[in-house]
């Protein structure tokens, strides 16, 4: 299992809960398996969101993989200027 | 990717100053922009515009226009794409209004006639029956009760219940306790900010050139950020495949994020496919200012506790963002940069998304973070006055390092902003004597930075010369540093090498240029696909000598032995290899297709020195110092250049540049001559110093420069011209009637 | 609209074009002479992009109709190199990086040029005060600046 971090706004779908545990290979896998579990997310999630893993912001990408000890946060789709 | 081989040293190429690419076109005024393009047949375009802030849209009457003689084709509303949702209705909705004007500046209808002149005209005549409604332009009245509705049911399920419709986003991050922390301060201070919103101000409008033809096929020439995406939207705005639709982008005169959008060019396809012929369409000033662009206005309220000897112990921040009449206003970057140069254990930020009748706000460098360190960097500057501690050293003791575990949450990889304190500290200006009248300002800025879908195909001439193709529109010099990068990895001179902007039918999907990604991702993309070309032409050379491909090493431009047991053999240069490549095997040409997704965030620290004039509110910024974290410079020029841009930016958003509106909702200053971006005389030499720890996401350790250059300036001109005032200003821009109302409030206890 | 015929002479050649009366010196330029150097970047006389000169005064093409270029000599960034030798401030300007979009560029060599004709010698401010009526917004004018600055003094030193 890896454990989710989100932005505290996203509580409201989760029971309350800022830590949640996925189990998951990759950052798609993720975001299924958050999903699946909370379908309240979905349309924050379908909005667009990124992954960091141990501090490298995955802005897209489905296939970076994430291991049980990696470090996972969500936070909002990146745009620029 | 960790950084490899190269590591900073031991280039030959890059990090070299070369001419640029399009130089000779550029200054002889033969590279051709969006407006320069002509095609045999083609007509004009105009648009006509909402008067008013907010209005249902009763009737639109063309007959006079279409019976006007030279008018070929008016469209409106009915000749797009039906059935859109979600962002391609947002953006399908503000390119042409269906039954409500939805600012002043909305496009409700347009027209193609054989002349400029005679599409102006025929807009004149074109007769729209509005009803008005009542508008609302300002953040904080927009969210208020009572404030008009702009649209229901346009918020998503983020915004908690009881707030008002307009408020259509909401963000909450951050971790620990700030209550706590708050009770562990010395000083706690709380205070509230506003800054207008501003413009890009990119010099040339928004202008193509488009055909569509009524087997669904089409062309367009426009200046953009990003044509694959101009392709994409395009096609669904006007109902056809993106596929069938090949765009080509113009050299582009400045975007900084206001071209990322797409405004007029299914306006010019659909007036293209009623009339079948080409269709040109330009926009003036006036429509540049009243209907794209500008960034959002803010509202902000920031809490900051610190301990005498300068120990941040909590900070809170509440960022109300007004984006327009559209969701989408930036706040979750507000809200999530605003604190992150600092190292926190209590932090809490809260971020609104506010519509109002103004024009959908579009990313302008860095979104939404510029706003942040304002607020931020001003009470930070306050506690620091007030604690009696110096600026930079109250950064370096909080500033967040690699390990930090960031205001957004997870924990930074390497970051370079103790680099760029230290650096500030040690430059002459940081100790450089005030003159009277002169005060000092320092603040830090943080910007994300950006991957995103990159395609490059690069190919070799028999001649031994190599064409690269990107995908990524140039803004600031970028084929220049392309070049740098193939030429690097390839061993050939970087003349050898010609960099072109490919069009839509020419490479895979490329992400707009925007996010400070293209030197990053599109050159990692050309490192990548060089790397491949040299693998083909070591291949060829093995087959030629008859070793393994195993065998042959890549150096100097030259495919040689990779060692006395491979053989010996003469080392074949490029050129070589390519002059028979037709007979060994076909042409060579090496590419690469991914997202990069190691963009890697980036710090700077700014300096500056403000001149306040108490008599007159008027403010001179006389001295000014950049000091960023590049990751690596490819061309340090270009790097530089992107460095004084961004403050010159902030300069004029700091001390003049708004949006302003009247009690009718109607923008009142949308000239050049009333919308007042810094010119020459306003600015002093703009100092850089180039800061370099290397991003381990990319091969040579580039970070991305464009953006966080204008994350600083707002707020270390805030704090330069507030220690010159002798009174805080909590506004922006500071122009001079803001700076004698704070100073006569100050008069006045 | 009644066109009228004009003749005028453009970076030395006669030239000759019908316009509307409306048109303005800019439009005629590009869309008529196909001279498309000069930009229209805000058509109020603003910004300089579309910088001319006009009988040898530096004049923004938009503020200026067509129809009275009559008898004139216009001068614009297309005649600026002589041959295939770049003008000293146009090599100067790809060598200090002195744009970034470059679509101010034409203008602010134009402007520049009519500087240097006037003031061979001039100081920072003077250069600033100069070219305060063509902005730029990518650079900072930092390095256009420098550039201007020492192209007068290779100048100088080579007369």
């Amino acid at each position: 299992m890896v454990e989710v971090n989100l932005w505290s706004g996203l509580k409201a779908f989760t029971d309350g809960q800022e830590k949640v545990e996925i189990d998951a290979k990759n950052v798609g896998e993720v975001l299924r398996g958050l999903v699946q579990a909370y379908p309240g997310l979905e349309p924050a999630i379908e909005a667009g969101v990124s992954v960091a893993v141990d501090g490298r912001i995955v802005a897209s990408s489905l296939t970076e993989p994430v291991s049980e000890t990696s470090e996972v946060y969500l936070i909002q789709r990146l745009r620029g200027g | 990717m960790a950084p490899d081989g190269h590591g900073t040293n031991g280039f030959k190429v890059v990090g070299t100053r070369p001419n640029r690419p399009d130089g000779v076109d550029k200054v002889t005024g033969r590279a051709k922009f969006g407006a320069d393009a002509a095609a045999p047949g083609m007509l004009h375009a105009a648009i006509v515009r909402s008067p008013h802030a907010h209005a249902k849209i009763l009737k639109i009457d063309s007959a006079k226009a279409e019976a006007m003689k030279g008018v070929k084709a008016v469209v409106t509303r009915a000749d797009f794409a039906e059935g859109l949702t979600g962002e391609n209705w947002n953006i399908l909705e503000n390119v042409m209004a269906s039954d409500t004007a939805l600012y002043d500046g909305h496009a409700v209808a347009a027209v193609a006639a054989s002349t400029p002149l005679a599409a102006r005209d025929a807009a004149k005549l074109i007769e729209v029956e509005y009803e008005l409604l009542p508008h609302v332009t300002d953040v904080d009245k927009a969210m208020g009760s009572g404030a008009p509705v702009i649209r229901t049911g346009a918020a998503d399920k983020s915004v908690p219940e009881g707030m008002h419709p307009n408020v259509v986003r909401y963000h909450e991050s951050g971790h620990g306790d700030v209550e706590k922390g708050f009770a562990e301060a010395d000083l706690v201070l709380e205070d509230s900010f506003k800054t207008e919103a501003t413009h890009q101000g990119y010099i040339e409008p928004h202008a193509c050139l488009a055909q569509l033809g009524p087997d669904g096929k089409g062309e367009v020439w426009c200046c953009t950020q990003g044509h694959f995406n101009v392709q994409k939207v395009c096609a669904a705005l006007v109902g056809t495949d993106a596929s069938q639709l090949r765009v080509t982008p113009s050299e582009i005169g400045g975007g900084f994020g206001g071209k990322t959008v797409v405004f007029i060019e299914p306006v010019a396809l659909a007036l293209s496919r009623k009339a079948n012929r080409p269709v040109k369409l330009v926009m003036s000033r006036s429509e540049v200012f009243r209907a794209t662009g500008p960034t959002a206005s803010t509202s902000m309220d920031i809490k900051i506790g610190m301990t005498r000897d300068g120990k941040i112990t909590a900070a809170q921040g509440v960022f109300r963002l007004q984006g327009g009449a559209f969701p989408g206003a930036p706040m979750e970057f507000t809200a999530m940069c605003a604190f992150a140069p600092y190292a926190l254990e209590n932090v809490h930020q809260v971020g609104y998304d506010v519509m109002s009748n103004r024009p959908k706000q579009a990313a302008y460098r860095a979104p939404g973070s510029p706003m942040a360190a304002f607020a931020v960097e001003s009470v930070v500057d306050q506690l620091c006055n007030e604690l009696d501690l110096d600026p930079i050293e109250v950064r370096l003791k909080n500033a967040s390092k690699e390990g930090t575990k960031a205001s957004f949450g997870p924990k930074f990889d390497r970051i370079g902003l103790v680099e760029t304190l230290e650096a500030a500290k040690a430059h002459p200006h940081h100790k450089a004597p005030l003159a009277e009248g002169q005060g000092r300002g320092i603040s830090c800025g943080f910007w994300f930075n950006h991957g995103g879908e990159t395609a490059v195909s690069l190919a070799l001439s028999e001649d031994g010369t190599v064409s690269l193709s990107v995908g990524t529109p140039d803004i600031g010099g970028s084929r220049a540093s392309m070049g740098q990068m193939a030429a690097e990895e390839l061993g050939i001179p970087y003349e050898k090498i010609r960099t072109t902007v490919a069009d839509t039918a020419t490479l895979g999907y490329n992400e707009i240029s925007h996010g400070s990604r293209v030197t990053y991702a599109s050159g990692l993309a050309t490192i990548q696909a060089a790397r491949d070309t040299v693998q083909k032409l070591c291949a060829r050379a093995a087959a030629k000598w008859g070793i393994d491909e195993d065998a042959v090493v890549w150096e100097d431009g030259c495919a040689k032995p990779s060692g006395p047991n491979a053989g010996e053999f003469e080392p074949l240069p490029l050129a070589r290899i390519a002059r028979s490549m037709g007979r060994t095997g076909g042409p060579i040409v090496g590419h690469f297709e991914a997202t990069p997704e190691g963009a890697g965030v980036s710090f700077a620290t700014h300096i500056v020195d403000a001149e306040v004039d108490k008599e007159t509110g008027q403010t001179k910024v006389v001295r000014y110092t950049v000091v960023q974290d590049a990751g690596k410079a490819i061309h340090p020029t270009y790097v530089e250049g992107q460095f004084q841009g961004g403050a010159a930016q902030g300069i004029g958003w700091a001390l003049n540049e708004e949006y302003i509106y009247g009690e009718d909702g109607r923008l009142q200053n949308s000239l050049f001559l009333d919308y007042r971006i810094p010119v020459a005389s306003d600015l002093p030499m703009i100092d850089t110093v180039i800061v370099e720890v290397p991003n381990p996401g990319h091969p040579y350790g580039v970070r991305g420069v464009g953006e966080t250059s204008i994350c600083p300036p707002l707020a270390a001109i805030a704090n330069a011209v507030s220690n010159a005032a002798g009174v805080r200003l909590k506004e922006l821009p500071m122009s001079p009637p803001r700076i004698l109302a704070a100073l006569a409030a100050q008069a006045d206890g | 609209m009644t066109m009228i015929h004009v003749t005028t002479t453009v970076n030395g050649d006669e030239v000759e074009f019908l316009c509307d009366p409306r048109e303005t010196l800019l439009d005629v330029l590009r869309d008529r002479l196909a001279l498309t150097g000069a930009k229209e970047g805000c058509g109020t006389g603003d910004c300089g992009a579309c910088s001319v000169t006009v009988d040898d005064r530096l004049v923004c093409s938009c503020l200026m109709l067509g129809a009275e270029a009559e008898g004139k000599s216009i001068g614009t960034i297309e005649g600026m190199a002589d041959g295939e030798a770049l003008h000293p401030l146009q090599e100067k300007f790809i060598e200090y990086a002195a744009l970034q979009c470059g679509v101010c560029t034409p203008g602010v060599l134009v402007a520049t040029e009519a500087l240097l004709k006037k003031n061979p010698d001039p100081t920072e401010t003077e250069v600033r005060y100069w070219l305060a009526g063509n902005l730029c917004r990518c650079t900072g004018y930092d390095k256009i600046i420098r550039a201007v600055l020492d192209t007068a003094a290779d100048l100088r030193k080579a007369s």
